[in-house]
């Protein structure tokens, strides 16, 4: 026990400051009341689904849980199953294979549903593009709310786009 | 300058022989481990087979291609890579254009099962006999549409996921556990089917090639130059060494060698990835057993040596920075103090958690003898890479067939004979602190000079690229057509010959302890699924 307390000592808390939501990477007008928002932003659930990606988005989509982003600090956390989320974090091209596993998900997700979009490939299919095997970006399966670009994003870039979905608009008006 | 002395060329001419059989092999020149190629027919391939596999050798990989657009007068063709000891050597079977079939090798290897159907699905060529279900086909397309022949239009269909022809276990109390294609945590999909009794695996199968999204077709058509890139993303968490392996594909179809000091740099490339993807699965092993002091602390670690990478070359994994001809980063001697400096930190951590691990008793409890593949299983299974290693088996490209630098480096081999969670994860404590004196080395010893040259395509020629990846062997073999783009790219990802060993390495284990046991194995869904 003590050597492993006296790591933690040694090293401390090493959490930086969370970015601020980077709006400009919402691609709809915000579709949740403010007083929905205002619940979101202090308890948001996210379920991870990699659609077909190359799982380089997946080691940054990790890195937010570690010390230094430490994403649930701010209320954010993951959770196993779509039926217990707010939002889908999707990462990759959509596989053709995984067309209707992402569809089921999303299905199973509760209103208010937001669907973030990751990577290069999640915005626009990237590098994969359409083809026999692949759907392409992930809006042509599900809708989306928020595209972070980014090959892979890093934890701040995901972390700015994770809460552009709890933005409100009032607040982008403010920022113009 | 770089081209390689004409000399060297005409040493490559005389034939080859090896494991006492008659066929004719050609040396390849210009490929930076030695590399031997020949056409057989079905006798000889499995004569080879045979030979190989008496011998204790291993099928590195297995792919098909169609060779009609090439030659009217051709078909298509199957490639079985071997690992001998005088190298690599690649046995290429014609098939006929009607109706191509080629033998079964799973007899000898089983590990080419999953690759065979993989030809079977991309190519239209079957096994004759065996295993006749589709692996990454996953009746997403229609069953005659292949879409690596050349003629097949690049279209979609209509999609409508498949039943696919589990193996059934029989019996009192056995019932079946579906898991996936999306799984409970931030994994890649996947689809596992259990057979449990109880709390105890009776039977695991996997379903895999959920992320299947047309890399191999994508790269026909592409400029060397331009394939590099495609390559570095079939398996994000080994982008340096898929680019790497690429790469010298690349540079033996333009017959020239990098600058060493450009070799010297992806080495140092090459181990901070194999560092970078062991510190993230040592916590995550922890945390599997409950200790999520591990999995902070190893992560605090990963994301300190990732924010170098960043500061250092520009990116945070290392992607396109290794490229046809050389790399695209350089180091000076701030850079230099920066690595060594973290280095020395990271050693004295490692001592410390290596301890905390080492004397925690829940976490050894947990972790020895569960999920074991003992050495006998192995070697019948073909198991490769970090795994194989974890149950002795003796491969490591770095060190059995060194390229520059790896040959004036001299890596030691990490090697364990339990094979169970312990011995994976001791190979990755032993294979970090290998790796953080294998850059120290390099820091002290790099040459100086440029760090790339140009790369120019010639047509209607092979090279294959080979390296030792944190997971295991990768291969990527490229042939360029008649306007010296790419006619066909394979990538081989390790696990392909991995993942059959976790089927049987939770057998009489409890389902709880199958996520442990699977991240002690950490294999690549998107690398094989291609
Ligand atoms: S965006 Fe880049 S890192 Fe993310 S899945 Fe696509 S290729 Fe990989």
């Amino acid at each position: 026990m003590f050597p492993m307390l006296r790591q933690i000592l040694r090293n401390g808390i090493v959490t930086e400051p969370a970015p601020d939501a980077d709006i400009a990477l919402r691609v709809t007008a915000q579709r949740l009341s403010e007083a929905m928002l205002a619940q979101l932003g202090r308890a948001l659930v996210i379920r991870h689904v990699d659609a077909g990606s190359c799982n380089a988005c997946e080691l940054e989509i990790h890195a937010l849980n570690n010390p230094y982003y430490n994403l649930e600090a701010l209320g954010i956390k993951f959770a196993a199953s779509p039926r217990h989320a707010d939002m889908l974090l999707v990462t990759g091209p959509v596989a053709k294979n995984m067309e209707i596993a992402v569809k089921r998900a999303y299905d199973a997700t509760p209103e208010p549903r937001l669907v973030v979009a990751v990577g290069d490939c999640g915005c626009t299919g990237g590098i994969f593009g359409e083809s026999y095997a692949s759907c392409g970006r992930v809006a042509n399966v599900i809708p989306v709310d928020v595209c972070i670009p980014g090959c892979p994003p890093t934890p701040l870039q995901l972390m700015q786009g994770i809460l552009a979905a709890l933005a409100s608009d009032r607040k982008q008006a403010k920022h113009e | 300058m770089n081209h390689r002395t004409e000399s060297s060329r005409m040493e490559s001419q005389t034939p080859m022989q090896f494991l006492d059989q008659t066929i004719e092999f050609e040396a390849l020149a210009d490929h930076a481990v030695p590399t031997y190629a020949a056409c057989v027919d079905e006798a000889e391939l499995l004569a080879f087979c045979d030979a190989a596999h008496a011998g204790g050798r291993r099928i590195v990989a297995l792919w098909g291609s169609d060779e009609r657009n090439r030659e009217t007068r051709l078909g298509f063709a199957l490639h079985v890579a071997f690992d001998l000891a005088e190298g690599l050597v690649c046995l290429t079977l014609p098939l006929p254009a009607e109706a191509p079939t080629f033998p079964d090798l799973c007899t000898r290897f089983p590990a080419a099962n999953r690759m065979q159907r993989a030809v079977m699905d991309m190519i239209g060529a079957h096994p004759a006999s065996g295993d006749a279900r589709s692996w990454l086909r996953h009746a997403n397309w229609p069953a005659d549409y292949y879409p690596l022949r050349s003629d097949a239009p690049d279209t979609q269909h209509a999609t409508q996921n498949e039943e696919y022809a589990f193996v059934r276990v029989e019996g009192d109390g056995v019932h079946e556990v579906p898991v996936g294609p999306i799984h409970a945590g931030v994994i890649e999909p996947g689809h596992f089917r259990f057979s449990v009794m109880g709390e105890n695996v009776l039977r695991l199968e996997q379903r895999l090639g959920w992320k299947h999204k047309g890399i191999e077709r994508r790269f026909a058509g592409m400029s060397l130059g331009e394939g590099v890139r495609l390559a570095g993303r079939v398996s994000g968490d080994s982008t340096v060494a898929y680019a790497w392996a690429y790469s010298q594909a690349a540079e033996a179809i333009g017959a020239v060698a990098p600058p060493p000091r450009a070799l010297w740099l992806r080495a140092l490339l090459l181990e901070r990835e194999r560092i970078v993807n062991h510190l993230g699965d040592l916590g995550y092993l922890g945390n599997d057993v409950a200790l999520a002091f591990g999995l902070m602390q190893f992560m605090r670690l990963k994301e300190d040596w990732v924010r170098l990478n960043a500061r250092l070359f520009g990116h945070r994994f290392m992607m396109d920075r290794i490229v046809p001809g050389g790399v695209t980063v350089d180091l000076d001697d701030a850079g230099a103090h920066a690595i060594f400096t973290q280095c020395e930190a990271l050693e004295s951590e490692l001592r410390t958690l290596k301890n905390i691990y080492d004397e925690h008793a829940g976490l050894q409890d947990r972790f020895l003898t569960t999920g074991r593949v003992t050495p006998q299983l192995a070697k019948l299974l073909g198991v490769i890479g970090l795994a194989g290693r974890a149950s002795a088996q003796h491969w490591d490209l770095r060190c059995n067939h060194a390229c520059a630098p790896y040959d004036q480096l001299t890596p030691r081999m990490a090697i364990e004979r339990n094979g169970d969670v312990a011995a994976r994860a001791q190979v990755r404590f032993t294979e970090i602190k290998e790796s953080l004196h294998l850059i120290r080395k390099i820091l002290r010893e790099i040459p100086a000079g440029e760090v790339r040259c140009e790369v120019r395509s010639e047509a209607d020629k092979r090279g294959l690229g080979w390296i030792e990846g944190w997971r295991g062997d990768i291969l990527v073999a490229v042939e360029t057509g008649a306007d010296g783009k790419i006619r066909r790219c394979h990538c081989h990802d390790p696990s392909w010959q991995n993942w059959p060993a976790l089927e049987h390495a939770v057998i009489d284990n409890i389902v709880p302890d199958f996520p442990l046991i699977n991240k002690s194995f950490n294999l690549s869904y998107a690398g094989p699924d291609l």
